[in-house]
């Protein structure tokens, strides 16, 4: 035991002392933060600068003062002007862009032209095509002659938007958002895919370093194989628990510094408090408190909802039975050949597995609940990828019990068989190892 | 009294019997000489006594009860593939061997001082392994195998590789092992230093043993009554008068003396050889010749590959 934990200590210390591994583990939290934060951002600041647009129609005006000013937008209607002069000169006259409209054929697209220096925002042409069409909208109705039509149009007119809420069994209500849900599902199923990967290869290449340096006889002569076999893995998952749990920590004090220097404090306030009163009455207390809330305090809101908790807790758990399973084939691949370029032979069927449940995972995170996603999420060599991009939809505790049960039987099974064939492969030179010769040296005595 | 018994090892891979009822008794506090042409099976029987596989058949007594786990602390072994973790400090490299030998800390510490201060390679401490010099590596490799004191030592063609001062360093070193208590078995096809330092041996080929023994004992059964004299006196006269005693197979004149060699026809004892040569003129020296390891091993192997050979066919 004492010797594991001698080789365990080696094993992590020497990668975690390199420095690629701390450029990585520092620089990758700013990356995440950089992705939470900068979206939120954008919504928040957008274009300030103040526009002044000329709005030309040909012969008619019956646009003139539709499209309403706003904070950043003044429109200027201007009767017999031009257009073909104007296209060269508005800048000159100090208007940010020219809108053209062509009444007659103002349904037709395209007949609604925007003249500008730049790529106009999203923003100015939502605002623009917005007023617009409601507009010709109104026009065409009054052909209809309604009477009273425009209180008609008033007291139809309606704004939905979706508030989705997730009810657990025990009856608790999680006001949910589908857009973040996708994100995190997605994300968290390829960083175990990633993490996987990147850590199961360093096993490989642990034990393929271990051969070609000729260390491996001289370690077992003092261990067991079996035992080094197992202190590398569990050196390398230590690692690889330390990376992932110092981008947790680190994205998490990143974005929150960040948040106390972009976020007015009151809206912080305002969330915590709709929070607050989400739990404690949920339906109708919040209504009103959520219309008002802007987009950008729902995103942060959504955020803040997340089941954070069970989802590090259930990543944790998948990354150590994902990786264990594979980690143990890889080092029945290091362990076979005698250096990296043979690797190639026996790479095959580790990557397909993975590469599999990467496109299953592709496939649940939209539609968590599939027949696919729920049989790949209980195959061992699958299930870590796909369950991790179904948990954030919530999933009933039998299933990830059942998956859970399932990857631990089998990581069991396949490092009893690495460590088998491992313990031939390392003292085998200079030799072109096939499957039928693994499978020999898995039959061996010992 | 033997430190180490192994009898009828038997080890059989997927293609080939690797050892075939292979026995060996290594007598405390001798140095041990394990030959045997390349592929005979000297490599497997070092695993299986340092527990790095086990045979398919026979057992392994080391000081007279069954070979067990903790044994390796007390054994220390010299791979023939031999290496060191590259990116390792010479010493992080060096403690990490010495702790998993089973050595704490301070003792580990105290005792690679005295050794890298031995070899003159103190300074390097600090140093990666990879900036190191072959010869360098191969004094680490060394001191880590005997750090811990055990007292079988086993060495794997321990020679290959070093350069004559290197090597010459390690056979001091052994017998400085031997004299403090420690027994040593090593794999060499080294035949010069076989004789040097071995006093028992086991030759294997086609994984059986052809010969075990004391090393005098084998040269002794090898003998084949030849003998070296020195001679001042007429070559000639000797040829003819004695030829009924012996054959002279060589002779050289060195020096205005004759060395020769000759072979003595079976039962004529020296004594009347020396009486006759006394006759004769002078002698100056008279050796018996045994064969060397060398011949011995040449002739055994060759004998034993014919015979089984002719089975086979």
């Amino acid at each position: 035991m004492n010797k594991i934990i001698l080789i365990i200590k080696r094993e992590y210390l020497s990668r975690v002392k390199k420095k690629s591994f701390i450029i990585m583990t520092l620089l990758a939290p700013l990356l995440m933060a950089a992705m939470l934060i900068i979206p939120f951002w954008m919504m928040s600041q957008g274009d300030d600068t103040e526009k002044d647009i000329a709005v030309v129609e040909e012969g008619t005006s019956l646009f003139t003062g539709v499209i309403p000013d706003t904070k950043t937008m003044r429109f200027h209607y201007l009767e017999d002007a031009r257009m073909e002069e104007l296209k060269t000169t508005f800048s000159d006259l100090g208007y940010y862009g020219v809108l053209y409209v062509s009444p007659k054929q103002a349904l037709v697209p395209g007949s609604v032209e925007f003249w500008c220096k730049q790529q106009p925002p999203l923003e100015v042409t939502m605002h623009i095509s917005n007023a617009l069409e409601k507009e010709i909208e109104r026009l065409k109705l009054e052909t209809y002659n309604i009477s009273n039509l425009d209180e008609i149009l008033a007291s139809v007119e309606t704004s939905i938007q979706i508030q989705t809420f997730k009810v657990s069994d025990t009856g608790e209500v999680k006001k949910s958002n589908t857009g973040i849900t996708m994100g995190i599902a997605y994300i968290s199923g390829f960083l175990i895919y990633m993490f996987t990967f990147m850590f199961g290869a360093q096993v490989m290449r642990g034990v393929i370093e271990e051969k070609t340096s000729r260390i491996v006889e001289v370690i077992v002569s003092s261990v067991k194989p079996f035992q080094l076999m197992l202190g590398k893995i569990v050196g390398i998952a230590l690692v690889g628990l330390t990376q992932f749990v110092s981008w947790v920590v680190l994205t998490g004090v990143i974005v929150s510094i960040a948040q106390s220097m972009f976020l007015p404090d009151n809206m912080m306030e305002q969330i915590q408090s709709g929070q607050s009163i989400m739990s404690a009455a949920p339906a109708a207390a919040q209504a009103s408190s959520t219309i008002q809330m802007t987009e950008a305090q729902r995103f942060i809101e959504s955020i803040y909802s997340v089941e954070w908790g069970l989802i590090i807790l259930t990543f944790i758990a998948y990354f150590m039975g994902g990786y264990l399973l594979y980690a143990s084939l890889f080092a029945i691949v290091g362990s076979a050949v005698d250096n990296e370029t043979d690797t190639q032979q026996f790479m095959l069927p580790i990557t397909i597995p993975m590469i599999l449940g990467l496109f299953v995972m592709l496939n649940a995170f939209q539609n968590p609940n599939s027949s696919i996603a729920f049989w790949f999420s209980l195959i061992p060599f699958t299930s870590p990828i796909v369950m991790m991009a179904r948990i954030p939809f919530g999933v009933p505790a039998w299933e990830l019990g059942t998956s859970l049960l399932l990857l631990v039987m089998t990581f069991i099974l396949t490092t009893w068989m690495a460590g088998k064939i491992y313990r031939t492969g390392i003292l085998m030179y200079g030799k072109k190892v096939s499957y039928k010769e693994l499978w020999k040296w898995l039959r061996y005595k010992n | 009294m033997d430190i180490l018994k192994a009898r009828n090892i038997v080890k059989q891979f997927s293609n080939h019997l690797a050892l075939d009822k292979v026995s060996i008794h290594v007598p405390e506090g001798a140095i041990y000489g394990l030959l045997g042409p390349n592929g005979a099976g000297k490599t497997t029987l070092l695993r299986i006594i340092n527990q790095i596989t086990a045979p398919d058949e026979g057992e392994v007594e080391f000081k007279n009860r069954k070979l067990k786990a903790d044994d390796v602390f007390d054994i220390g072994y010299l791979p023939e593939e031999r290496g060191l973790y590259k990116k390792m400090t010479v010493g992080e490299q060096a403690m990490y061997l010495a702790q998993l030998k089973g050595m704490k800390r301070s003792e580990a510490v105290k005792k690679l001082r005295y050794w890298f201060e031995k070899f003159e390679i103190q300074p390097w401490w600090n140093k990666k392994v990879e900036e190191l010099s072959k010869g360098m590596q191969q004094k680490l490799q060394f001191i880590v195998t005997i750090l811990h004191e055990p007292s079988l030592l086993i060495f794997d063609e321990p020679f290959s590789g070093f350069d004559p001062i290197n090597a010459r360093i390690l056979k001091q070193e052994i017998q400085e092992l031997k004299k403090k208590g420690a027994t040593i078995i090593f794999s060499t096809h080294d035949m010069g230093s076989v004789e040097e330092l071995c006093n028992h041996i086991t030759l294997i080929n086609r994984s059986r043993t052809l010969l075990e023994g004391p090393i005098d004992k084998v040269r002794e059964e090898y003998r084949t009554n030849r003998f070296e004299v020195i001679f001042e006196g007429s070559p000639n006269l000797l040829d003819f008068t004695l030829s009924s005693q012996y054959k002279i197979i060589e002779n050289t004149p060195v020096n205005g003396t004759q060395r020769l060699l000759i072979e003595i026809v079976d039962g004529i004892s020296t004594n009347e050889i020396i009486s006759s040569l006394l006759t004769r003129g002078k002698i100056i020296s008279f050796n018996e010749k045994l064969p060397s390891m060398n011949d011995i091993f040449i002739q055994v192997v060759e004998e034993e590959n014919k015979k089984t050979d002719r089975k086979s066919n």
